[in-house]
């Protein structure tokens, strides 16, 4: 027993000793899962002599965890989904504002932060999806349309805990207003076929099995979908094409500002910016590279072209308070 | 006669442990002082009614099916004999090396509408498509978590009846006591220690569990404090909620103690094994019929679901990083392991020499860790851990070192720390509930024999209590193997275990991709539980007579 206990112990200074970072390194913490980053961050290892070491988990889990370390903090960098969450890293302060030519250039100005504290990466669209057995494309206009009358018991949606929703419905108060866009989380509410699901996935995937008619997803899922059952009755639908456009979000990244490397971090978001980094990070996931030089991947052109928002992400990340409290209010779960 | 200074270091201990526990919850509940008003208005008028009676409803039903669960199967495997009863007897503990989340995923594939189950009923009988229940719902939670967690009441109530011995049963019916008068007059009080025990379980981990009511959207507490702090980004109104939940732990740990303040559990009857009666006709029918099903639906089919998708996705998910995170998972889960044991070895210990108001005290509010919602735990951990940090480099700093990056922070010695935090009362209970039935005549015995302070426990207490020692050992570890949210944030770099991959593959909705870490899992899960089967099975006892 006691050597058992003496050989543990042993073990276990060997490898905490290992958690040092390097002072050549990157560390980032990445809200976008491995499997969606490890290709990216090893091209550039390669490229450009580098180290990454990267820790995944939730955002404001990792917003959360840089906020308590402070100036201890390994990070250089994070990396996360949706707007919202780097609109709040933002605001709590703990991104550094970058100047850069390379940056202004490859990223649009409403997908980025007006102060250039965070820079989206990817474009993710999220549109409304149909079952194409039930469901003539005409039908179809807006996401506000999907409150009517006539989607009564028809409608799927994900639930409004996902940030992705929250972002929307944000999104949605941005453009049209608190009290136009409750009647309308009202309206979607009063019309959900099924309680809302827990994936996007899911919502899809009864939307084949014709349990509802139409539902709001993104659209990679739709893809990754397809691509594993191409027969699936799903087709794609961009929402408020005569007007606004359709609602897409960001997955980005921002500098923190306590890293120790960041001139380093700079060139490595640049880089992240330009075109062969583009085309991979955007289709590792069927998602739009941000950087419009760059062309979507082949399987994701044939969804067509689209108009989309261009109303400033960061108005995602004021206004998701409001928008969750108005979901709850109207008994969105 | 021991003196009653040293009767102190019992209270020492406890509240040393109860302090470090608690350290996070501290900083928790101060936190949720001073909450936004304004989202706290809110949560109070459109989310917490709702919480509250979902979150009733599920701690409810899961505690009723896993009692009626546990209790009956533990009762047939114990006292009768019929055909599978041994193949039962050590099979139907393996749900517990299924995760509560990937359950959940899995039936909610099976079961959902666009399922392969309501898919055929829909395709084969059109007619009674409509009378499928929502798996989506209280119910269907209710249903999946209790698959998940019975088998703790099951393996707490089999130790309970069997370390009870023929005696008391032989007392009872040669009194005259029917096999039901015994049941419920003899046998279930005399159990009870051990069934309580793994009801609180139970209890605890239904109210901490995140995974698997997220997967149904069924929104209870733990996804109120998660929606606090996601959705509202308010950490403290997150620490208020959270705070609530641990006065409800703490009230309802408190409640049952209190229960059983003047029971006093030895055991003076001797060990022999109790003999089982066969059943025969119906009965035995009823009985093998009875266990298959629950094995079938708790082990078996959620089993074959997940080889079937890991046949899918295997070309695709399988490498080299396997191993890297089995050998992560392994190492943190005995690492993790040897720290809550020792812990729970000492808490027991001071309990039994000091059995005092504020020793007890100490010693369940070194508990509370299992009920808090492991994401909460780690804030909690972040925020002491940060404190300590700069306390310390601000000395450092002071003189004159300068220290490279925090100390403590993303290291490797938290992970076990805040295991030992979360899972002491996994661990905790079985060994006291042995540490409370060595009657106190062993140790004036072993005085006579002047054996005492430290020798005391570790040549007299340490071996009589092995096996709750083996069980707790054993139960913790698969809880490590299984836990998420505080390894998925407190891990240092290159840390990833099983379960953060599982976590990282289905929140992108990848089932079928998730299905080999969940395997993988699983098998790890059932090396160490398929050992606690064996322990039961030595013929040999050790208790002396009192």
């Amino acid at each position: 027993m006691t050597k058992i206990v003496t050989a543990l112990l042993f073990l276990f200074i060997f490898f905490s000793g290992q958690a040092v970072a390097a002072p050549d390194e990157l560390v980032v913490y990445s809200a976008r899962k491995e499997h969606l980053v490890k290709d990216l961050f090893e091209k550039y290892e390669k490229e450009q002599g580098i180290k990454i070491t990267y820790i995944t988990g939730k955002a404001p889990v990792m917003l959360q965890r840089i906020l308590s370390e402070k100036e201890n903090t390994a990070a250089d960098i994070l990396l996360t989904v949706d707007a919202g969450n780097l609109w709040h890293a933002a605001q709590k302060e703990i991104l550094v504002p970058v100047t850069s030519p390379v940056l202004d250039r490859n990223i649009p100005d409403h997908y980025k932060d007006p102060d250039n504290r965070w820079f989206g990466l990817s474009v993710r669209a999220r549109t409304i999806v149909y079952n194409t057995d039930r469901v003539k494309k005409e039908d179809l206009s807006t996401y506000e349309a999907l409150a009517g009358e006539d989607w009564k018991g028809r409608l799927l949606l994900r639930t409004s805990k996902k940030v992705y929703n929250q972002s929307l419905v944000a999104m949605l108060i941005a453009t049209l207003g608190e009290d136009r866009t409750q009647s309308i989380v009202s309206g979607w509410v009063s019309n959900l076929a099924a309680p809302p699901y827990s994936s996007d996935t899911k919502v899809l995937e009864a939307i084949a099995a014709g349990q509802g008619d139409a539902a709001i997803v993104n659209t990679y899922y739709y893809g990754r979908l397809m691509k594993q059952n191409p027969d699936l009755p799903l087709g794609i639908f961009w929402a408020d094409q005569s007007d606004t456009g359709v609602h897409v979000n960001v997955s980005g990244a921002g500098i923190v500002k306590y890293s120790k490397n960041i001139d380093e971090a700079v060139r490595f978001l640049e880089w992240l910016s330009e075109k062969d980094a583009q085309k991979l990070f955007a289709d590792a996931n069927m998602e739009y590279p941000v950087n419009e030089a760059v062309l979507p991947h082949a399987d994701v052109r044939k969804w067509g072209a689209f108009k989309a928002s261009t109303v400033n992400l960061a108005r995602a990340g004021e206004l998701q308070a409001r928008a969750v409290r108005l979901m709850d209010i109207e008994g969105y779960k | 006669m021991i003196s009653s200074i040293k009767y102190q270091g019992g209270f020492i201990v406890s509240s040393g442990i109860a302090a470090i526990s608690l350290s996070p919850v501290l900083f928790i509940l101060a936190s949720g002082m001073n909450a936004d008003p304004d989202i706290w208005s809110h949560l109070k008028q459109y989310v917490l009614p709702g919480l509250l009676k979902n979150t009733a409803i599920l701690v409810a039903g899961v505690v009723s099916v896993t009692a009626a669960l546990g209790i009956s199967l533990a009762w047939l495997t114990s006292f009768y004999e019929f055909w599978g009863r041994r193949l039962f007897e050590k099979w139907l503990i393996f749900p517990l090396a299924i995760p509560t989340y990937v359950m959940a995923f899995i039936y909610t594939g099976l079961l959902d509408y666009s399922g392969p189950v309501q898919t055929a009923v829909r395709e084969y009988a059109p007619d009674l498509a409509g009378l499928f229940p929502e798996i989506r719902s209280g119910g269907g939670a209710i249903m999946v978590i209790s698959l998940a967690i019975f088998p703790y009441v099951f393996l707490m109530a089999s130790s309970g009846f069997r370390s009870m011995g023929r005696s008391m049963v032989e007392a009872s019916q040669s009194l005259g006591g029917g096999r039901m008068f015994t049941l419920f007059r003899v046998t279930l009080p005399m159990a009870r220690p051990w069934i309580f025990g793994g009801l609180i379980l139970v209890f605890m981990e239904t109210l901490a569990d995140f995974g698997a009511v997220s997967v149904f959207n069924y929104d209870t507490f733990t996804t109120g404090i998660y929606k606090a702090w996601y959705g509202l980004f308010s950490v403290n109104a997150a620490a208020q909620l959270a705070s609530i939940l641990v006065v409800m732990v703490l009230v309802i740990v408190a409640a049952e103690s209190w229960l059983r303040r003047k029971q006093k559990f030895f055991n003076r009857g001797g060990h022999q094994p109790v003999s089982r009666k066969r059943l025969n006709g119906t009965g035995h029918f009823l009985a093998s019929a009875f266990c298959s099903t629950v094995l079938l639906v708790s082990f078996v089919i959620p089993a074959v679901q997940l080889l079937i998708w890991t046949a899918k996705a295997f070309a695709v998910e399988f490498g080299a990083h396997y191993i890297r995170l089995v050998a992560n998972t392994f190492f943190l889960g005995l690492m993790g392991t040897a720290v809550t044991l020792a812990v729970a070895v000492s808490l027991s210990y001071s309990g039994r020499r000091r059995a005092d108001l504020k020793t007890g005290i100490a010693a369940k509010l070194s508990l509370s860790g299992y009920a808090l919602p492991g994401t909460v735990l780690a804030v909690g951990i972040i925020h002491v851990v940060a404190w300590l940090d700069s306390r310390v480099t601000g000395t450092m700093d002071m003189l004159g070192i300068q220290l490279q990056g925090a100390l403590l922070q993303g290291s490797l010695i938290l992970l076990p720390l805040c295991y030992m935090i979360r899972f002491l009362t996994v661990g905790y209970n079985p060994v006291s509930s042995h540490m409370t039935r060595l009657t106190p005549s062993i140790d004036e015995a072993a005085r006579l024999m002047k054996v005492t302070g430290p020798a005391l426990l570790s040549k007299i207490h340490l071996p009589l209590i092995r096996k709750g020692m083996v069980t707790g050992g054993i139960l913790v570890l698969v809880e490590i193997f299984k836990e998420m949210p505080v390894t998925l944030m407190l891990r240092p770099f290159g840390w990833d275990t099983l379960a953060v991959k599982i976590f990282e593959l289905t929140s992108e909705g990848e089932w079928e991709r998730a299905a080999l870490p969940a395997v993988t899992l699983v098998l790890a899960g059932m090396i160490p539980v398929g050992f606690l089967t064996f322990i039961g099975r030595s013929k040999k006892q050790h208790v002396p007579e009192g």
